[in-house]
């Protein structure tokens, strides 16, 4: 199938005028008659859901949290990118669209990013005036900083919960829709399906998480704002509940999944202390300003940090790449410390760390420099780990942390299925094979506030709907598989939980899918994803009911999809024969390590298309042409 | 280290629940709090039975999702906590533990250690934004914002929603909640052409919820794991009586 990425003609400033200009629109009587389905309530959700109540349009919002509140972009601690050029120190939408295309390694698409970098400006305006205390300076104006590398500051930030305050401001747009009775607001529903009649996407199926019903509703469109899928891991950066179910249900329904081996692994995270691990936290990249990164330099070394004297210690950062040293790029730190670690020269108790030293920071600047700085993170640090990090170094490790990688989308951020919209870190748009630092949090808003309300539009007005109901026969086989699975789950009655299953396929994935890839592993795990597949489903247990408030059961469903997911992880990985931003693979590399890409080969989308499960999916691809950005090789030496 | 549980169980909200008696023998003091359950909850599940039901997402003290009252104090022993960043090196070897629910009319038991605080949400769409559409915000700086509002908006700001100032009220009051939000609006510019509106029925929904009254026990500020001042609650005492006087005269 040729994919269609519907990217309007004329010079790249002009793009998204003109398109906006030649959209079609909905008279505003008319768009009452709409319904749209939002699925997921984090930064691109809960702006869509606003968004297009404001509209006028009929909305329905789901979340299977609590509360909207709870989505996990709230965890996003730095900032939020826009380009403002407030500072003045040479910032412009042009240079924000060419950092992030020359960070995504040339394997974004330039028009998405060039409307990125457009519309960035309006959500800082839009963000203060819903009230979002962002920091700001004596005189009044807001504070920017630079943020991971930027040459320039660009960043917006409210202390280091930019994520929370960004979605609050967004939680409270919907909050005042959902009380004018615009949003119908759906808690504690998990989608399980969507379904399709007559080639369109026309709603969903769920399950109530407290009372256990599957439930249909239809729509005229629906958007997916689900987020990534980050947790195919077992242990990241991400929150529990974090899954690729819907994302990963719409691809059986036939939407194409983009490049999912595109996965964003943070250098500075705490190290895992044992089995019982449920997650990682993260720590502000930051914090590599002031400390030194090191490993002693024999094998098995176990004496304390501070008993090991400085002709004994390895700051490997420091002598491998002496000009950026411990500031090295994400992925460059991460790969090296996964390097001295598989020497066994990791520290802590299972050797998977390595230690960021703040000692002779301490000595040139004085504790109270160091404490003015990170004050809050060693609390944090200290909390968790129970050592304080004035006396005794840090241990850090590299965990997942974002996926680049989601379903295919178009310019109008729709799916190969008509009607299915995807917006946020579920889509694969903007940040090509590697995100940078504050615009996570940028693009989740571009989407919802200010992209998917003229999109939408444009698809409502260039096609008819036929009236349907939830008694339409999809729905009701859809209601009836969903009804299926759960019962099988329920019934295996095995020997191995839910999260057995999936700390063994994150250990897999990890090791042969993580930070640094090779043919022949990730040929091995495609052998041992789907054994562990198939003992998943001859020895799994689940405890209690079908009809109740039921947390293994929740778990099962989205570890089994997890399960499958992991194999098209792979099948990218393995078929994506080039390095290019996050994305190593070990056979291609410069002599400094550097990821070394094949452009002649790989300058392009690949598109995953569904066969069936255990089957090789169908690899489709949208060739990528960069007429603004000249490609060029990325280097920090 | 050994450790006994004491732990609701509740089957649904109609049932009248009960504690119930778990012993664990090897709790390692690295793990969190919601780790050591998880613990509990797989050796439950291996065993046939059903595991402990909790709320939980983020587990970094961010998302307000977890909860849980800790030998009777909400999030537990340590200050300026969530449950889910407590350490089990905060407890020792041979401890009992008492783990409940958090506790308040308006805040009903859903199941086991659940419950439902969809209250808040109530609060919150019945004024707790500015109502600003998309597209119609001027630029960011043509308003500035003193530092020391923004700072003090920005503390305000801070509050993740969890509730626990709610369960450690003895009236169950949830006037830091409200006052937290409410202050946050009353201190930036862009919140004052709804100020007086928004506190009156910000107020009027948490009467309605079934929330108590405010008699300065400042329990609330004990257990808040963002320390959230009840400064606040004074702040939005003298604008709730401003708003009740002034918006009666206007009508
Ligand atoms: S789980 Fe998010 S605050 Fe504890």
């Amino acid at each position: 199938m040729t994919l269609d990425s519907k990217i309007p003609s004329g010079p790249i400033q002009d793009k998204w005028d003109k398109h906006k200009f030649e959209m079609k629109l909905i008279n505003p009587a008319n768009k009452r008659k709409y319904k749209v389905i939002v699925v997921g309530t984090g930064l691109a959700g809960a702006s869509a859901a606003a968004s297009l109540a404001e509209l006028g349009y009929v909305v329905e919002a789901f979340t299977y949290n609590d509360s909207p509140r709870r989505a996990h972009s709230i965890a996003a601690q730095g900032g939020i990118n826009a380009a403002k050029n407030y500072p003045n120190d040479g910032d412009s939408i042009w240079r924000l669209f060419y950092d992030t295309v020359k960070g995504g390694d040339f394997r974004s698409r330039e028009a998405n990013v060039y409307r990125l970098a457009q519309v960035s400006n309006n959500i800082i305006d839009q963000c203060v005036a819903q009230g979002v205390p962002f920091a700001r300076e004596y005189g009044g104006l807001l504070d920017n900083r630079s943020f991971g590398g930027a040459q320039v500051s660009r960043t917006f930030y409210a202390r280091g919960q930019t994520g929370q305050q960004l979605l609050l401001g967004a939680y409270s747009a919907l909050s005042r829709a959902i009380g004018k009775k615009q949003v119908t607001m759906h808690i504690r529903k998990e989608l399980k399906d969507l379904v399709i009649i007559d080639g369109r996407v026309r709603g969903i199926v769920t399950r109530d998480l407290v009372s256990g019903k599957i439930e249909s509703y239809w729509a005229d469109a629906v958007i997916l704002a689900t987020g990534g899928y980050g947790n195919v891991f077992f242990l990241s950066t991400n929150a529990q509940a974090c899954n690729v179910t819907a994302t990963y249900r719409a691809y059986k329904k036939g939407a194409f999944f983009a490049n999912p081996c595109y996965t964003q692994i943070h250098p500075t995270c705490i190290p895992v202390s044992g089995e019982h691990q449920s997650k990682l936290t993260l720590m502000s990249e930051s914090l590599r300003n002031d400390g030194r990164i090191w490993v002693p330099k024999n094998q098995g070394d176990k004496r304390k940090p501070n008993d090991i004297p400085e002709n004994e210690r390895d700051y490997y950062l420091e002598r491998k790449y002496p000009s950026f040293g411990n500031l090295s790029p994400r992925d460059i730190s991460s790969r090296s410390a996964k390097e001295v670690c598989d020497e066994g020269r990791g520290v802590g108790s299972t050797g998977y760390g390595v230690y960021l030293d703040f000692a002779d920071a301490i000595n040139r600047l004085g504790k109270h420099v160091i404490e003015e700085r990170y004050g809050n993170l060693f609390e944090m640090y200290e909390r968790i780990t129970g050592e304080d990090p004035y006396m005794t170094p840090m241990r850090i490790y590299p965990a997942s942390h974002y996926t680049m990688g989601g379903l295919w989308v178009d310019y109008n951020l729709m799916s190969t299925i008509p009607g299915l919209h995807v917006l946020g870190e579920a889509n694969f748009s903007d940040h090509g094979a590697n995100r940078l630092g504050a615009s996570a949090l940028m693009q989740g808003l571009a989407d919802g506030y200010f992209v998917i309300p003229y999109t939408i539009g444009n698809y409502f007005g260039s096609n008819k709907f036929d009236k349907i109901t939830i008694e339409h026969e999809e729905f009701k086989k859809a209601e009836a598989e969903v009804a299926e699975k759960t019962n099988t789950l329920l019934s295996i009655n095995g020997k191995k939980t839910p999260t057995m299953f999936h700390r063994e396929l994150g250990k897999i994935m990890w090791e042969y899918c993580g930070m640094a890839r090779n043919e022949a592993g990730l040929k091995k795990a495609l052998e041992l994803v789907p054994a562990l597949r198939e003992e998943f489903w001859q020895n799994l247990t689940v405890t209690g009911e079908g009809n109740d408030l039921n947390v293994s059961l929740e778990k099962a469903g989205r570890v089994a999809d997890f399960l499958e997911f992991a194999e098209v992880m792979l099948w990218d990985a393995l078929e994506r024969n080039e390095s290019c931003g996050a994305h190593f693979r070990e056979e291609h590399q410069y002599p400094d390590g550097e990821a070394k890409r094949d452009d002649e080969h790989f300058t392009h989308v690949a598109a995953w298309e569904f066969q069936g499960v255990g089957k090789k999916p169908i690899r489709n691809i949208e060739p990528l042409e960069f007429e603004n950005v000249k490609l060029a090789v990325r280097s920090y030496k | 280290m050994k450790l006994t549980l004491y732990i609701w169980r509740q089957k649904n909200a109609a049932d009248k629940g009960h504690m119930e008696k778990y012993q664990l023998n090897d709790v390692m003091e690295d793990m969190s709090f919601l780790e050591m359950l998880d613990v509990l909850n797989e050796d439950l599940i291996l065993k046939g039975k059903e595991p402990v039901a909790f709320d939980h997402d983020c587990r970094e003290g961010i998302c307000g999702a977890c909860s849980l009252t800790i030998n009777g104090v909400p999030h537990g022993p340590e200050k300026a906590t969530t449950t889910c960043q407590l350490h089990m090196r905060k407890f020792k070897d041979g401890d009992s533990i008492y783990i409940e629910p958090f506790r308040a009319k308006a805040f009903p038991v859903i199941k086991d250690l659940v419950v439902d605080r969809s209250a808040f949400d109530r609060i919150m769409q019945a004024g707790g934004f500015i109502g600003v559409s998309t597209g119609n915000a001027p630029d960011a700086h043509s308003v500035p914002v003193s530092k020391k509002n923004a700072d003090l908006a920005m503390d305000a700001a801070a509050c993740i929603g969890c509730g626990a100032c709610v369960a450690a009220c003895p009236n169950a009051a949830a006037m830091l909640f409200v006052a937290a939000k409410v202050s946050q609006f009353a201190l930036l510019p862009q919140g004052q052409p709804e100020r007086k509106k928004r506190v009156l029925s910000m107020v009027s929904q948490m009467q309605k919820e079934g929330f108590g009254a405010c008699t300065n026990f400042y329990e609330c500020e004990a257990v808040c794991p963002k320390q959230v001042s009840v400064r606040f609650i004074a702040k939005m005492n003298r604008d709730y009586l401003c708003s009740r006087v002034t918006e009666a005269v206007e009508v």
